[in-house]
């Protein structure tokens, strides 16, 4: 997961790229003929000193490699922003950033 | 931009007809970016490098956005840890080429004199392998590719500087390059300069097609079509094939006389790759 | 690292975040999301996901979506609206099998502008809904996605 948080005015600015394959379970393997297995992010959390700033729930239209973006006002310079991903395998990935 | 003008018709129509047989490089260059300068006034010389996002704006939105996060990062990175790690026997890229492999990309296609012909980037990186005991690796994508789009990343910015060195044979690949370049090929009867040269600029189709001036500029490319990093000869491939001719295979001399032509054409805009295009 | 982290975090913090989440989620509970992202059809997903609140149109949220995709598998969507108290923001894409694509919970203190890349099969709508004071907001815009030609 790449995560940039950076101050601007008073809000904290959170840009995400989750590194997922995002497969909707509706595509077929050309070779096989078989469908590829659904794996895809449904929830995309963000928490703050222990609050959740930020809650986002995926449906299989969510590109692969997952962008979003979003500011919330609490964030201060040098804070840590946790980023958190579940997918419907029940895999799960949390990385921190600072807030620059 | 509905239509041709009647002087560039004609123009074009007699650079098409037949190329010049005489090779005059420099004037070739003086010609293509005086048509191109009249087709988008608005560009300025190093514009050309951002190919259709220079001329598009809702496609040059949509760049902007994805490069928050530069789909080729990843390639540059495996690029970087391939070109460092040593061979089996102690060397590595950096020993094959000028400046230990950083910022040469400029420089490519070069013509060996010694062998009489042209020699892209990767072709040099697959002759580095080979001359120290590695396998060579498949050209257009892949490994190879991800090592040509890190030494073009620490060429960013470098102004292109393609040299015909003076021997006729260096001319006569020029050329070759450049006849391809005019020449109509495939079952739809098009040659690059029909998309890239006449209707650049212009919809066919679903797409806005690129000026050539630049396009060189911004390869090894990752391709939204391939979802990975490719070199400008899988491009050309798939071009070939798309005005439904039979492609030439990659690194062949065709393809490296034409990247040759099309690399020189360039010459003076700086290097924006590797890059991330549709 | 990443590899170790994923190992050591899988069964902690699943539990942790998910009971985290749920308790600032109180739109989407587990079961109401599998149908509302399972619907087929806009209708469907907004009720499986609102209720039956009306939704009304507003210019008052901008919704930024290309004109012609560059890239169908990825579409930059962006929405953004002063309205106050604004407590979910959801995307739907009308031609896709399942309509809704994401629906973003935000808490107080987090702005209500979001952006988020999507895929589109097809030419289609694109829908955002705002949801603030309890009442539903609106606008769409087409969004063209073009196959085939020679880019391809």
């Amino acid at each position: 997961m790449k995560i940039k948080a950076k101050m601007k005015r008073d809000m904290a600015v959170v840009k995400v790229l989750a590194k997922h394959p995002m497969e909707t379970g509706l595509r077929k393997d050309k070779k096989t003929n078989e469908v590829i297995p659904a794996k895809f992010i449904k929830e995309l959390v963000c928490t703050h000193n222990g609050n959740v700033v930020f809650h986002a729930d995926f449906g299989r239209a969510v590109s692969k490699n997952p962008y979003v973006s979003f500011s919330f006002a609490a964030g201060k310079k040098g804070d840590i922003v946790t980023m958190t991903w579940t997918d419907n395998t029940d895999e799960t990935l949390a990385v921190e950033a600072p807030i620059k | 931009m509905k239509g041709l003008t009647c002087l560039s018709a004609i123009l074009l129509g007699s650079l098409l007809a037949s190329a010049p047989s005489y090779a005059d490089p420099q004037s070739d260059n003086d010609d293509i970016r005086a048509f191109f300068q009249k087709r988008f006034p608005k560009l300025e010389l190093a514009d050309f490098s951002d190919g259709v996002y220079a001329i598009n704006q809702n496609a040059r939105e949509q760049w902007e956005e994805i490069e928050e996060f530069p789909p080729y990062e990843d390639a540059v990175d495996e690029g970087m840890v391939l070109f460092e790690t040593p061979f089996a026997n102690g060397k590595s890229y950096a020993s094959c080429f000028p400046n230990d492999g950083i910022g040469i990309k400029q420089d490519y296609p070069k013509f060996d004199t010694e062998t009489g012909q042209v020699i892209t980037i990767e072709y040099a990186i697959n002759h580095c392998r080979t001359s120290n005991d590695e396998a060579a690796l498949p050209y257009g994508q892949g490994e190879l590719a991800y090592v040509s789009a890190y030494m073009a990343s620490t060429s960013r910015d470098n102004i292109i500087n393609i040299t015909i060195p003076d021997d006729e044979r260096a001319l006569a690949a020029y050329e070759a390059g450049k006849k391809m370049f005019y020449e109509r090929r495939g079952q739809l009867n098009m040659a690059c300069a029909t998309c890239h040269i006449s209707s650049a600029g212009a919809q066919l189709r679903a797409e806005i097609t690129s000026p050539a001036l630049g396009h060189t500029t911004h390869f090894p490319a990752f391709r939204f079509a391939w979802d990975d990093m490719g070199t400008l000869q899988k491009r050309y491939a798939g071009c070939n094939t798309q005005v439904r001719a039979k492609p030439f295979a990659l690194q062949s001399e065709e393809y490296r006389n034409l990247e040759y032509f099309h690399t020189h054409m360039a010459n003076g805009l700086p290097i924006n790759g590797p890059g991330s295009r549709k | 690292m990443r590899e170790k982290r994923r190992l050591l975090l899988k069964g902690l913090i699943g539990f942790t975040t998910m009971a985290a989440a749920m308790t600032a989620m109180p739109r989407l509970a587990m079961a109401k999301w599998s149908k509302a992202f399972d619907n087929a059809s806009v209708e469907g997903a907004l009720t499986d996901l609102y209720g039956d609140a009306a939704l009304t149109t507003d210019d008052a949220i901008t919704l930024k979506v290309p004109e012609i995709a560059e890239n169908g598998a990825v579409v930059p969507v962006t929405v953004k609206t002063k309205m106050a108290n604004v407590t979910n923001i959801s995307i739907f894409a009308d031609k896709n099998p399942q309509p809704l694509a994401a629906s973003f919970t935000l808490p107080e203190g987090t702005a209500s502008e979001v952006s988020i890349r999507i895929r589109l099969g097809e030419t289609q709508v694109v829908k955002a809904v705002v949801e603030a004071d309890g009442k539903l907001y609106t606008t769409e815009k087409e969004v063209k996605v073009t196959i085939g030609g020679c880019g391809g």
